[in-house]
């Protein structure tokens, strides 16, 4: 037990034009946990969709719901939700500003439901700002081998980057 | 004097130990903890035999420090009401504010230590606690302490047990 094990199992760069979604497929199960790395902006305004990327695993919409506690610089803010996601810059937000967030994932080949450890950040020098803690779950006892992020509105804009790795426990 | 630079390129996530409960335990102790690292992470996936249970942490050097040498600070959300405070003073660190830990396997924490081995400082912890269906937490505690870490302890701080099934990982995180 002494080899370093957090390794890049694939990492995707929006091009011209932009793209709706990052999608990893055919994720291996030979590791223990995974850990999405996304820096991101979509096309989209603000608002409720328009700043968001939502994680759906395997294909399947269902079965998710989160907590959030959301820093926006003037207030807090604290809810719930029947999805899971992390927050994008929208187009409306200081020029050249791209949010960054983590999704953490244990034991994501495992038989038992899927935990989510969630952090975004969206510092841009203006009135909006979010930073934004996240527990999520995803009820399904499937092994995860595809993990999709997909805008809330609009597009990823060209730049955005998602990086996804493996870390084993041996 | 002034901010020294060190680059490398090795690769430098390290697992340490890891445990998966076959059974239920009251706690899960990683000792011996070699001080070749720069820091430790600590991953838990898991829950608890009962409600209203924390998930607490103690270090130490050769035993856990019981005493009230710890503290926190946290910001917690349960989709209801946003809370943040602070506990002085404290036998432990608490992970989960809210103390709680779900009796299914859903809950997750992620606890760096920074410097661990360093004696000269005191110790600091940054985790983050996440329960989609209890509380999703950050907290940054302290252990006044400037002895090394090489044993620590998870516990549910009530008397429950650890579920079978619940896993504990440490990592060895190394700047060079």
């Amino acid at each position: 037990m002494a080899n370093p094990t957090m390794t890049l199992i694939a990492s995707q760069t929006i091009g011209s034009g932009g793209a709706s979604t990052f999608n990893f497929t055919s994720i291996p199960n030979t590791y223990t946990d995974l850990k999405i790395e996304l820096s991101a902006r979509t096309s989209a305004t603000d608002g409720s969709s328009g700043q968001s990327a939502a994680i759906t695993f395997n294909g399947s919409s269902s079965n998710y719901n989160l907590i959030y506690l959301l820093g926006i610089g003037a207030g807090v803010y604290n809810g719930t939700a029947t999805n899971a996601w992390m927050y994008v810059c929208p187009s409306n937000w200081t020029g050249n500003t791209f949010s960054n967030s983590t999704c953490y994932i244990p034991n994501y080949a495992s038989s038992n439901y899927k935990s989510m450890s969630i952090e975004s950040t969206d510092e841009n020098n203006g009135s909006n700002t979010y930073l934004d803690i996240v527990a999520a779950l995803w009820s399904n006892t499937a092994a995860i081998n595809q993990i999709t992020l997909t805008a809330g509105g609009g597009n990823f804009v060209q730049y955005s980057t998602a990086y996804l790795y493996g870390i084993k426990n041996s | 004097m002034g901010v020294t630079t060190t680059t490398t390129s090795a690769a430098t996530y390290t697992p340490i130990a890891t445990t998966t409960l076959g059974s239920a335990a009251s706690n899960i102790t990683f000792s011996s903890i070699s001080g070749s690292y720069t820091d430790i992470v600590a991953v838990f996936n898991g829950g608890a035999s009962a409600g209203s249970n924390a998930l607490a942490l103690q270090l130490g050097n050769g035993s856990v420090d019981t005493s009230s040498n710890y503290s926190i600070t946290f910001l917690s959300g349960n989709g209801s009401n946003a809370v943040s405070g602070r506990v002085s003073n404290n036998a432990y660190l608490y992970i989960d504010a809210r103390a709680t830990l779900p009796t299914t396997l859903t809950a997750n924490a992620i606890i760096s230590i920074q410097n661990y081995s360093n004696t000269n400082t005191y110790k600091t912890t940054i985790s983050r606690y996440n329960d989609a269906a209890g509380e999703a937490d950050a907290t940054v505690g302290l252990w006044r302490s400037t002895s090394a870490i090489n044993i620590i302890k998870l516990y549910p701080d009530s008397g429950a047990n650890f579920l079978a099934g619940s896993t504990f990982t440490l990592y060895g995180v190394k700047a060079a």
